[in-house]
């Protein structure tokens, strides 16, 4: 069914180009051939220009109209709102100028077409106008780079020591997530890929002899995170680059073999509490229906959706790239801490294991 | 000084040149030394690897609307890459990087940068070739022959690289990481290290050519802002491409010699490999010190292209001059201090995101004069549309929308969700792929006639023109709200992410707009084969172009010109000039050739 409409999209647009050569060749009858524009062209072009202005702005405000619910909504992080604030003033601006520019770009280009005999004005330089449009731009920057660079630092600005934050590995492995609590002492043990040992369970390369992770918890399933508590991620890969995502927390950094990165927030919105929100409400709505008509034609990844949290891996890491997520849930500190109690602490596994 | 020395070498060469015509084909198609010939075998190189590259996107972007869906041709010409006309990923990824390099590299650093700079700098600066011809056919051999090797790669057996454009190790340094990490990376490398140096090699020529073989007259504020721009692109090439160069002998000898270079603790397929000390993100940085220059490597010619187009079509002189050229020479030297932007998250010290986001914003200023620039050319002229303006037009339209999301990328905290996201494919596709393709298009039917003595037919350049400039904005503005969305680039399906099913009408409405895009350059590829061939011949100078290569006669000669190189008497850019009574300085006609001398009471401009 595809195909063929493609087909016939093709053959239409192919038909259309023939009749607009043909449309383009008639024009030109009587007229010399010198393959050098002429008034007439000037003429249609001219219009055409216009014409363009007009479909920049339509495509816009249709894009807007038709796809503007699909972007990620609320930002369920401490510092969600700040990101988001800063991107609509710097979308205010550029939209402010695209449509400024743009439309005195083609309307220029409209207004000013060629007509033979008419004198183009001579006008090589005014060092007054290029001094305000160098000005201008200079102020405005100053502006966004002094608000980027404050919301930069507050954002990457990592302590430990503050703010009673819980310590989580994210590990990073061809093309699965893994996630490892630091448990009770709040301190990760020491871990190099060379200790790994699959026969003992040690997926991650914990040392076994490193006190600090005997209370290690190792998630290979979900990442658990409780509402309200700030959270320092340190990320590792064991293969090759990864990227840990998780857009809905505007948060995002490399994990990079051979290196520890970090990077922290604090969730501010549960699970459930985000699936009350009425954008996501509506969206996950939308997909749902997208999903039974899917189901209705009897194609399978068509089961209704529930909205989640997930992790998803935005670097490049293999074929198998486009599926390398993991499940996150914000619930309660308590929710937390009694998902917590069931799972086996490092010590634990290996005991088992031997 | 040196100009005139240059002056007096050449008139000695147009003395004898008249007695070695004695040329075989070999030497006249093949091993040419003219930059003439050099440059149409860069074109129509670069223009076959154009259409290898456009049409992988075709596919891949098939894959993206249709995900799983079977094709028939796919089966046709991805064969065992895809079984029963459903694409593979790992072919998927295959066709993503080297659409990216072919794009990148050879059809708009060497296609275009390659094709104009041979054929503009001898011939807009009053010179009988380049510096060194025989360095130059060097050049063009080298890049043909990296390009062969480039195509030879998409038939290794466990298929061509995969790891992005970027080749990132350790996944470009592992085979165990994926299939394409073999034999395609190593041709890759082979093929890239084998390019830099062709790059190289016409990059000190354009240097040296225009430093020293400038005619009589010719001074660096004379030069035409097309010049300009291709010794600036030189120069940033010269600065930029060894440090590539650098990176890929080093992922050579950690692929193939056992060294850690960018390889640290990796445990892959069962087993701990012996890398050890080594950081990707070092590759990173070499890698983005050349990437972020290659972006304006690209993206130069095609403005000044642009600004000589413009200028000679509205009848204008280009807007602030002095301005432009500051504006180039800014570009240039942040250019290279910039390329930590790429990497705001690569695990590197946030003090210097802090630093490369100011370094990048500044880059916002020099940009926004020239696009002011543009427009104020526009204003009050006599805008004569052909299809070379008509894409100079267009380049400045993306160059805006494109550049402009360049303000939010290179921010460094708004950086963090939208990096690697559609929104980055989407802003660098607008402001360096499709405003350069738009330059290297306009470029094409602005000097076709000086390099093949035919005209482009006009029609079929305004249907090209339309349709692409249409579909150029349907494919790439709404991926923006993909991006936003939160989709990563470089996934073979969107489907095992619910969160992003609402977005495949999007996917389907920017693949249809592609195809169509594909499909009109056909038109173009027509119009340019038959034109060759059977187009109107064309007249010494069909848009009443003031700069010099107009003066050459329509014929290729060796050597450019009959007789003496003519002498350079004001800028290029006096078009309808008038004298203090309103009257244009030469009677009857809006422009005054640079090799006419200043008439009587006509005012001399500082330049």
């Amino acid at each position: 069914m595809t195909a063929l409409l493609t087909i016939i999209v093709l053959l239409l647009v192919a038909i259309a180009i023939w009749q607009m050569t043909k449309i383009f060749e008639l024009s030109q009858v009587g007229t010399e051939n010198s393959q050098i524009a002429n008034d007439k062209d000037n003429k249609i072009n001219g219009y055409l220009m216009f014409g363009f202005l007009i479909f920049i702005y339509l495509l816009t405000i249709y894009s807007f109209w038709e796809w503007g619910d699909v972007l990620l909504g609320t930002p369920a992080s401490k510092h969600g709102p700040e990101y988001d604030s800063l991107m609509h003033i710097s979308m205010a601006l550029i939209f402010f100028v695209q449509i400024v520019t743009q439309a005195l770009l083609y309307f220029f280009a409209y207004k000013y077409r060629g007509q033979k005999g008419k004198k183009a004005l001579f006008y090589a330089d005014n060092d007054k106008l290029e001094f305000i449009w160098t000005i201008i731009p200079v102020i405005v920057l100053a502006g966004l780079i002094l608000y980027g660079l404050f919301t930069w630092t507050s954002l990457m600005d990592i302590d430990e020591e503050e703010g009673d934050p819980i310590i989580i590995e994210l590990y990073a492995q061809q093309f699965n997530w893994k996630a490892r609590y630091a448990g009770a002492d709040n301190v990760l043990g020491k871990a190099n890929v060379r200790l790994i040992d699959i026969n003992k369970n040690n997926v991650l390369g914990i040392d076994e002899t490193d006190p600090y992770g005997q209370d290690d918890v190792v998630s290979q399933t979900e990442l658990h995170l409780p509402v309200g508590r700030k959270i320092i991620f340190k990320m590792r890969s064991q293969d090759v680059l990864h990227s840990a995502y998780m857009p809905h927390f505007r948060a995002q950094m490399n994990c990079v073999p051979g290196m520890i990165t970090q990077f922290s927030f604090t969730p501010t919105i549960t699970t459930e509490e985000m699936r009350m929100d009425p954008g996501i409400a509506e969206k996950v709505q939308h997909i749902n229906k997208i999903r039974a008509k899917r189901r209705a034609n009897g194609d399978d990844n068509a089961d209704p959706w529930e909205f989640d949290y997930v992790l998803l891996c935005n670097k490049i890491c293999g074929p198998s790239h486009y599926n390398m997520q993991m499940k996150i849930v914000v619930e309660t500190q308590e929710e937390f801490d009694a998902w917590m109690k069931e799972q086996d602490t490092f010590k634990k596994t290996i005991a088992a294991a031997e | 000084m040196s100009a005139t020395a240059a002056q007096g070498h050449s008139e000695g060469h147009a003395h004898d040149h008249g007695h070695h015509h004695k040329e075989t084909f070999i030497t006249k198609y093949i091993f040419s030394q003219d930059h003439k010939m050099i440059s149409k075998q860069y074109l129509i190189t670069g223009l076959i690897m154009g259409v290898l590259g456009i049409a992988m996107s075709l596919l891949f972007r098939m894959q993206i609307a249709w995900p799983g869906e079977s094709f028939k041709i796919f089966e046709v010409l991805l064969g065992k890459w895809a079984p029963e006309g459903v694409m593979d990923p790992n072919i998927y990824l295959a066709l993503v990087t080297i659409h990216g390099t072919i794009m990148v590299f050879f059809v708009l650093t060497q296609g275009l940068s390659g094709t104009f700079s041979n054929l503009l700098i001898p011939l807009q600066i009053g010179a009988r070739d380049m510096a060194s011809g025989f360095m130059n056919m060097i050049s063009y051999w080298m890049f043909f022959l990296s390009s062969v090797i480039m195509v030879l790669s998409l038939f290794v057996e466990a298929g061509p690289a995969a790891a992005g454009w970027t080749i990132y190790p350790p996944l470009s340094a592992l085979p165990q990481a994926m299939g394409g990490s073999g034999m395609g990376m190593t041709l890759w490398l082979v093929s890239m290290a084998i390019f830099i140096a062709s790059s190289l090699l016409g990059s000190l020529n354009y240097v040296v050519t225009v430093i020293n073989l400038r005619t009589k007259g010719m001074s660096m504020t004379r030069l035409p802002l097309t010049i300009w721009a291709f010794f600036v692109t030189a120069i940033i090439g010269i600065v930029s491409f060894p440090v590539l160069l650098s990176a890929a002998l080093l992922l050579i000898m950690d692929r193939s010699f056992g060294t850690s270079f960018f390889l640290s603790d990796i445990f892959i397929q069962g087993e701990v490999l012996h890398y050890q000390g080594g950081s990707p993100v070092l590759f990173e940085h070499l890698f983005w010190f050349l990437g972020h220059p290659e972006v304006y490597i690209v993206l130069l010619p095609a403005l000044g292209i642009t600004s000589e187009i413009i200028a000679t079509n509205s009848r204008k002189p280009i807007f602030g001059y002095r301005a432009m050229v500051a504006s180039i020479l800014a570009i240039a030297f942040l250019s290279t201090i910039v390329w930590g932007h790429h990497m705001f998250i690569s695990g590197m010290n946030p003090f210097l995101g802090s630093v490369f986001t100011f370094t990048t914003l500044l880059i916002a200023i020099p940009s926004a004069v020239k696009a002011f620039n543009y427009i104020t050319t526009l204003w009050k002229g006599n805008l004569q549309l052909n299809p070379a303006m008509l894409f100079s037009i267009g380049l400045v339209s993306t160059f805006i929308t494109g550049g402009l999301t360049g303000i939010i990328l290179g921010d460094s905290a708004l950086d963090i969700n939208v990096h690697d996201t559609y929104f980055v494919v989407a802003h660098f596709h607008l402001v360096m792929g499709i405003s350069a393709l738009y330059g290297m298009f306009a470029g094409i039917y602005h000097w076709f006639p000086k390099m093949f003595g035919r005209m482009l037919n006009k029609n079929l350049g305004y249907i090209h023109f339309w349709i692409t400039a249409i579909c150029a904005y349907g494919v790439f503005f709404p991926m923006h709200f993909v991006g936003m969305a939160g989709v990563p680039r470089r996934y073979y399906t969107n489907t095992n992410f619910p969160m992003f099913d609402d977005l495949t009408n999007i996917q389907v409405v920017m693949t249809v707009f592609a195809l169509i895009a594909g499909l009109a350059q056909l038109i173009f590829a027509w119009n340019f084969i038959h034109s060759i061939f059977y187009g109107k011949k064309a007249p010494q100078n069909p848009w009443n172009s003031n700069t010099i290569e107009w003066t050459t006669p329509v014929e290729h000669i060796h050597g450019n010109w009959p007789g003496e190189i003519p002498e350079v008497h004001r800028w290029a850019y006096d078009y309808s000039k008038t004298n203090e009574d309103g009257e244009y300085v030469i009677p009857g006609q809006d422009f005054v050739p640079q090799t006419l001398p200043l008439q009587e009471n006509e005012e001399e401009l500082n330049h």
